[in-house]
């Protein structure tokens, strides 16, 4: 590592280190927690761990200060292992002012660290938390260590020489605590130096002040490890395959890996967004990205978004539209329309918490059923989902080669968690990637007719751009006939029409399901989909070190499914969908597979805890061996109910399940 | 419009092989007609027009022209004529709306794509009434208006079109009717016109809104009720008995009587279609005490919307490296050895 700042003093050695730690900083919504938490993971990724964040803020942009609702937080979880989540419990928390206290302390491991700026502990302060009385001094705070000074009163006086107001000075205390941050784990302060230099450019003293407060947070740290609970902990990198590496969200991986496909199928991109949370960062990302082909226009709303978007792909582009549940509520006539004029389009749902506005800066996986479901009309469309930040980028180019190839509208599913974490991402070479050219239809397909809707061996129709001389041609949302696409209402033509159009669907290829984690038969598979892979993927970890019989199963398409997921599930005696929805992928799988599928839901804006997936796994292993798990609890309204119509088992016993 | 090379066509080239499906008697037939004798006329080359329809009698449109045809959702057609425009801006569009399709369920779209100035005509046909779901009442039905939706006469005041586009900032207003002579004029005006072209045309629906526009449109004593507005032309009317002239003390138009062919004398107004107060003037005019005014009310280009994108992505893209291993590696990166896993 190139370090310019000598930081290791003879006399202190780094303490003998976890393989992974969770450090949580939590501050009021103006504090710059989530920048702090950024710079700290860029700090991570650049000493060479492994990490998963997961920044987790308000929906007000700046609720009043000191509130509780008022408080963002931003976890980190990094080590010298791989790391799939953002952790379940901090070991470290970092809290600005006693409403960040309050909100995050219960999820603080028993004997974990608290540095907390007391300069904030004002009795206002502890008033608007709800602090009868202050906790730093009434001994609340027994089971972990607590480490509290007055971090406001020594960012003034760090920054004093560089003539700010107390205001502005103190804006500087989330870069006093990053370089306590950056200090504790023996990190490298140059890099951050160099971005505060560059981000203050044109206003030197600002980048002065705070270079000044990170350097006085670091030497803080020296001071205190002589006397107080405060210990250098170094994480050694974790091993990783050689190449060029940057830390990447999901908003960032799906853009570029948009951007990607459209130039695989040779297509220029049409964007159409409208501001929503937590989906306007795409626009924000692609917007500058014209220079690659792309073209955003933010719509009047979210019907416009999408049919602009529909309206560029029927003129030869690739449209795409994103949002979120609520937007994507409102696209779905258009939707219909794509699939009646079989055009390509992708749409992107950043899932949050729902329903109507919900949770709009908090995590779920509640729209499957809108994505697979939720049009009128049987209007198939694929659906593909993302398990992290880093695999959207794949799967935003699947989705582009699944609308090309099939010329139909595909819907991308990833969530909050995924848009905003961050984690460490191998950079893809592009020569690496198969290219799916677009054709586009230049003379009639008939001798001398043209027929728009005669379809090639995988289903789909000729793309057909306007420009193209003597193709003119007509269509619409209203029933076409089978080869003109003339409008034909006749009954043997809409039956014939709505088969087509979901045979084509039915038939898209789509890879074999693997088995992401275990064997390919045993007692119980975990299955999941979305951004659950990483609390699942170490919750089966965890088992199968006990020796349980678990496999993790994560699956990228939702529909159609892979064609040996049925065989494969059939090959465990009991299957577990844990799910951030009231067990909507559970309802696919008994659909499309007859398979007996229990769900484990959670719909708390929060992604799972491993320890959650823990407990619900044991209960599957009643009586084995280094097992404490109790038996799996009945669930009434998940039960074979041969009243209210379900499947009660017996079409198992004589008939040919699919 | 659009700057392109002309193609020699005729009537029959612009003809689908589609029957014709609105009632007998629609105002939509002579509608057609105009259009498909304009389009030769202005040299319009199949292959590279567009003509896009929301849902409505009005949207069926599309089916019988010999070009491109979108026929698309309700409401919506302005946005997608946006992106179509957006994805290739060298293509020619005309969009076909009507009142309910245009004012009540797309009138947030009608207002964007006049306001951002989306070069293509844009055709209002105003029937007054919703025709393809029989028959209610629509946006710009008058007061008391009797229908299976408003039995005992419909309460609330209609919008009037041209008003609304000229208000949300459209660069060109034109009005006609379905059986008008000048209707082919009007329509070349508005494909003269580089941007939005808003053109509201009355049309006939002879089964649930029947001659609603006779009092200006039949031709019996029309030129007592029809004020044709020609540019640089004083507003005359009444076989030029008649004319338009600013009362300054209440600043709104009057009618003022004509002798001897003086309208210079009478005070009669020349319109000037650049003139965007006269202009809001025009449009607001009451029928009855005012003749109807028909023509170009209003027309002064701005640079279109297409353009300004396309001028951005020119800008952003002008020396830029647009290699897609560039795009992914932007950031701080950084590099793992083949032997440790250090970081470099």
């Amino acid at each position: 590592m190139a370090t310019q700042v000598a930081d290791k003093p003879a006399q202190t050695s780094p303490t003998a280190a976890p393989d992974a730690v969770v450090v949580r900083f939590a501050g009021d919504s103006g504090d710059g927690m989530q920048l702090t938490g950024g710079q700290f993971t860029l700090s991570t990724a650049l000493a060479g761990n492994d990490l998963a964040t997961f920044p987790d803020f308000p929906a007000e942009i700046r609720a009043p200060q000191g509130t509780l609702f008022g408080v963002s937080a931003f976890q980190i979880n990094f080590g010298s292992r791989e790391i799939n989540t953002a952790g379940d419990a901090p070991d470290v928390l970092v809290a600005m002012n006693p409403a960040a206290l309050k909100v995050n302390l219960s999820a603080l491991k028993p004997g974990g660290l608290i540095i907390a700026d007391t300069g904030e502990f004002t009795q206002r302060n502890l008033d608007k938390a709800k602090y009868a009385s202050n906790p730093i001094e009434d001994g609340s705070l027994a089971k972990w260590n607590v480490l509290a000074f007055d971090i406001s009163a020594l960012t003034v006086e760090a920054v004093k020489d560089f003539g700010l107001g107390n205001k502005d000075a103190l804006r500087c205390k989330n870069m006093w605590t990053l370089g306590l941050a950056l200090w504790m784990f023996d990190r490298d302060r140059q890099p951050l130096i160099d971005w505060l230099n560059a981000k203050f450019a044109r206003k030197p003293e600002l980048a002065g002040a705070n270079i000044a407060a990170l350097n006085a947070g670091h030497a803080y740290g020296e001071t205190a490890e002589l006397s107080g609970p405060l210990k250098k902990l170094h994480i050694d990198p974790v091993p990783a395959a050689p190449g060029l590496y940057r830390t990447i969200t999901g908003a960032e991986a799906v853009s570029l890996g948009l951007v990607a496909g459209a130039q695989l199928a040779g297509l220029h991109m049409f964007f159409g967004g409208y501001p929503i949370t937590p989906a306007s960062s795409i626009l924000h990302y692609l917007v500058k990205m014209k220079e690659f082909g792309v073209t955003t226009f933010q719509a009047e709303d979210e019907i416009a978004a999408i049919c602009s978007a529909i309206g560029a792909s029927y003129a030869g582009q690739l449209g795409v539209t994103s949002s979120s549940g609520p937007g994507i509520a409102l696209k779905g006539e258009a939707m219909g329309l794509a699939v009646m004029t079989e055009l390509p389009l992708v749409i992107v749902n950043s899932q949050r918490g729902g329903p109507s506005t919900g949770l709009p800066t908090k995590t779920e996986q509640s729209d499957l059923y809108q994505a697979v479901y939720g049009r009128n009309g049987d209007a198939p469309i694929p659906v593909i989902s993302a398990r992290s930040p880093s695999d959207v980028f794949e799967v935003a180019i699947e989705a582009c080669r699944i609308a090309v190839e099939y010329m139909t509208p595909v819907i991308l599913l990833t969530d909050g968690y995924i848009a905003n974490a961050a984690e460490p991402w191998k950079v893809p070479d592009p020569e690496t990637f198969a290219p799916f050219k677009a054709q586009f239809l230049t003379e009639k397909n008939d001798g001398d007719r043209l027929l728009p809707y005669a379809r090639d061996t995988k289903g789909a129709r000729p793309w057909i751009k306007p420009g193209t001389p003597g193709l003119m041609h007509r269509i619409g949302g209203i029933e076409k006939n089978q080869g003109t696409g003339n409008i034909d209402y006749s009954p043997e033509n809409h039956q014939a029409m709505t088969d087509a159009r979901k045979a084509k669907i039915d038939g898209i290829v789509v890879p074999d399901q693997d088995v992401s984690l275990g064997d390919a038969k045993g007692r119980l598979a975990v299955v999941g989909w979305g951004s659950t892979y990483g609390p699942i993927r170490r919750a089966v970890d965890n088992a199968r070190a006990k020796g349980l019989s678990v496999s993790h199963i994560h699956v990228r398409n939702i529909w159609p499914l892979p064609r040996n997921l049925g065989d494969l599930l059939k090959g465990f005696d009991k299957v577990l969908v844990p799910e951030m929805n009231t067990g909507q992928f559970k309802t696919v799988l008994r659909d499309q597979l007859l398979v007996d599928a229990e769900s484990l839901t959670k719909t708390s804006g929060q992604p799972f805890q491993i320890a959650e997936l823990d407990a619900a796994i044991a209960k599957f292993f009643d009586g084995v061996p280094g097992n404490e798990g109790g038996a799996v609890e009945p669930n009434s309204q998940q039960l074979p109910n041969p009243v209210a119509g379900y499947d009660d088992g017996s079409l198992k016993a004589g008939g040919d399940a699919q | 419009m659009n700057d392109m090379t002309p193609i020699q066509t005729t009537l029959k080239d612009w003809e689908t092989d589609q029957e014709v499906r609105w009632c007998p008697g629609c105002g939509d037939y002579a509608i057609l007609k105009a259009v498909q004798r304009t389009l030769p006329q202005l040299g319009a080359d199949p292959a590279n027009t567009v003509f896009v329809s929301g849902i409505g009698c009005s949207s069926r449109f599309p089916y019988y022209i010999e070009s491109y045809g979108f026929h698309t959702i309700h409401g919506r057609a302005p946005a997608f004529a946006t992106g179509i425009k957006l994805a290739n801006p060298a293509l020619d569009v005309w969009l076909v709306t009507g009142d309910g399709d245009g004012l009540s369920i797309g009138g947030n779209h009608l207002m964007h794509v006049l306001r951002r100035n989306v070069n293509m005509q844009i055709m209002l046909f105003n029937n007054e009434i919703y025709g393809l779901t029989k028959g209610q009442y629509s946006p710009t039905s008058r007061v008391g208006t009797t229908t299976p939706s408003t039995p005992l006469g419909s309460v609330d005041r209609p919008a009037n079109p041209c008003a609304f586009a000229l208000g949300v900032g459209a660069r060109f207003v034109a009005r006609g009717f379905d059986v008008s002579k000048n209707l082919p004029d009007v329509l070349k005006a508005a494909h003269a016109h580089k941007g939005a072209a808003f053109v509201e045309i009355f049309q006939n629906c002879v089964v649930y809104n029947k001659d609603v526009f006779d009092a200006f449109a039949q031709p019996k004593g029309a030129e007592d009720r029809q004020l044709w507005l020609e540019d640089g032309k004083p507003m005359l009317f009444a076989k030029e008995t008649k004319g338009l002239a600013l009362d300054l003390e209440n600043l709104e138009l009057k009618v003022v009587d004509v002798v001897d062919g003086d309208w210079q004398a009478a005070g009669v107004l020349v319109h000037n279609v650049k003139n965007r107060s006269i202009a809001h003037m025009l449009v607001e005019l009451p029928f009855g005490r005012f003749p109807m005014a028909l023509g170009v009310l209003y027309d002064d280009p701005r640079p279109t919307y297409e353009e300004g994108v396309a001028d951005e992505i020119a800008r952003a893209t002008a020396g830029k490296n647009t290699s897609l291993a560039r795009l992914l590696a932007k950031g701080q990166t950084w590099t793992v050895e083949a032997e440790g896993g250090h970081p470099a």
